[in-house]
């Protein structure tokens, strides 16, 4: 059985069952449970119809949940086997779906997890696991989102803004368990792309697609970090990297610039450089300064000022960094690279020390603690 | 989202402001304070946002390999050691909501059924490294 296939199901037979009367929240359920019996089942016995059958199965999670719920209260049941319609949230699409599940009034973690179950049909365990959770956590975090939600309308457009921020959190998850959450997030976001001509939902599309495509070259052996200027670019994915900027220039066609286009356009420069010395930095500051534009975003300032850095030298860059903030994330590890440019490697080996300490990642750490070593030892 | 620990000592924190040794409490202070500790970790569940508890034995001791390649143990060290009694790790959506979380713990009761408001120390862990960076 094809899993990939079985969990494309998974939103639209959410949306059957809620056309045929079901509420989200319920619906959902028990297209999980489905969900988790044919991952169970299909592999020796596999349906002929896979969506019939899901839809079959979920109908019936959904009847015998309504049914035990009615008499745990009392009361009539009110759900027939075969239902008539009830209100249409689409046809078949499940763009309703990334709306509902990235809701404004959802914490950023809430939408994720229940973006990844019910447009992702992720199991519970298999989020849990990406994240690093018990499973019991994981329900409970998706279950009180879907309260939540409880009451909102079905058919009505949300901000697309929210949807592309959870997509995006979930790309920059990485890797986690059995799952592999960037390839998830470009699944999703391929799908969405394709039922929405919004350019910001294909700018980040191909933002995604761009830093895939070095995904094999930013890791060395070991698990090392390897920065962008020491990777080997004959391993960057060229497919990938053409699908990027193909889907990038159709987008910024329709002049509708927006921040996914603007860090996509970043992306794709330093993907067309055969090496950091032959990257067009001064397009990329351009880039930036559009960016800025676009968001005030204090991190977008302090990777402007390594491209400027890049640009116009490293007195340049670190003038830029001396008007932003020294407790942004990243900013010990930019000033020591700009000083060390700038020939002061006894302070830059000090700053390298500080940056690690300040890293929010373990691979970071190891990284700065390392380029500390190596200007130590290129001074004695 | 991001994980924190809550790490509480046996000893080796500042004082606490009701800081009575647990064994001169009353049975029922005890008992109190257990419970407190519970509802604490199921409320962490049912909002999605508990990871682990565990508690440690207030015995220990500092091992190495000593030349002969065999394990050589020092300890238990005196009074003034630092000595982690438990921790619970908690994954929140903010640093503020970890602050919220440990104060909240911190105001067990206590001697007295009075909160002990003793010192939790939060430590962040190591996040993912994100795939987007420039």
């Amino acid at each position: 059985m094809n899993e990939a296939l079985l969990r494309e199901l998974v939103p639209a037979v959410i949306g059957v069952l809620v056309r045929r009367g079901a509420d989200f929240a319920s619906a959902e359920d028990a297209v999980q449970e489905a969900l988790i019996r044919a991952l169970r089942t299909w592999p020796d016995d596999p349906p002929r119809d896979p969506k019939g059958w899901l839809v079959t199965a979920a109908w019936h999670k959904f009847v015998d949940a309504a049914r035990a719920e009615s008499s745990r209260l009392g009361r009539e049941l009110a759900v027939e086997v075969e239902p008539p319609a009830g209100p249409v949230p689409g046809t078949d699409d499940s763009l309703w779906l990334y709306f509902l599940c990235a809701h404004p009034s959802l914490s950023p973690g809430s939408a994720v997890a229940l973006t990844l179950r019910a447009v992702g049909g992720l199991t519970t365990r298999q989020i849990a696991t990406a994240y690093l959770v018990p499973e019991a956590t994981m329900a409970q975090r998706i279950s009180r989102a879907k309260r939540q939600l409880s009451g909102l309308p079905l058919d009505r457009p949300g901000d697309p803004a929210t949807v592309l921020r959870v997509l995006y959190l979930v790309f920059n998850e990485g890797y986690g368990g059995d799952v592999d959450l960037a390839a998830e997030a470009i699944r999703l976001t391929r799908r969405l792309a394709g039922s929405t001509g919004e350019p910001e939902v294909a700018g980040l599309l191909a933002l995604m697609l761009l830093h895939h495509a070095r995904r094999a070259s930013r890791l060395g052996p070991d698990g090392r970090l390897v920065p962008l200027a020491e990777q080997d670019r004959s391993r960057w994915d060229t497919g990938l990297i053409a699908e990027g900027v193909t889907i990038l220039q159709a987008a910024l066609a329709r002049d509708r610039l927006g921040e996914y286009q603007a860090q996509a356009a970043i992306a794709a420069l330093h993907a067309d450089a055969p090496s950091t010395a032959e990257t067009d930095w001064v397009q990329i500051v351009e880039w930036y300064d559009e960016l800025l534009r676009l968001t005030s975003n204090p991190v977008v300032r302090l990777n402007r000022a390594v491209a400027v850095g890049q640009a116009d030298g490293p007195q340049a860059g670190l003038a830029e960094l001396s008007a932003l903030d020294p407790g942004l994330p990243r900013y010990a590890a930019v000033r020591a690279y700009l000083v060390e440019r700038a020939g002061d490697l006894a302070r830059a080996a000090s700053l390298y020390a500080d940056a690690a300490r300040a890293a929010t990642s373990a691979p970071e750490r190891d990284h700065l603690t390392r380029e500390a070593a190596r200007v130590r030892q290129a001074i004695r | 989202m991001a994980k924190y620990l809550l790490l509480k000592h046996y000893r080796g924190a500042p004082a606490a402001i009701n800081d009575v040794p647990m064994d001169q409490w009353t049975p029922e202070e005890v008992t109190a304070h257990l419970q407190y500790m519970r509802d604490f970790a199921d409320r962490l569940q049912a909002t999605g946002e508990f990871v682990d508890e565990q508690a440690l034995a207030p015995r220990g001791t500092f091992v190495r390999m000593d030349s002969a390649g065999q394990p050589e143990t020092d300890g238990p060290f005196a009074e003034t050691k630092d000595l982690i009694a438990g921790w619970m790790v908690i994954d929140v959506d903010t640093y503020e909501r970890a602050l919220e979380l440990a104060a909240e713990l911190s105001v067990a009761p206590g001697a007295g059924g009075r909160p002990i408001h003793e010192w939790l120390e939060l430590r962040p862990f190591y996040g993912v490294m994100p795939t987007v960076t420039e």
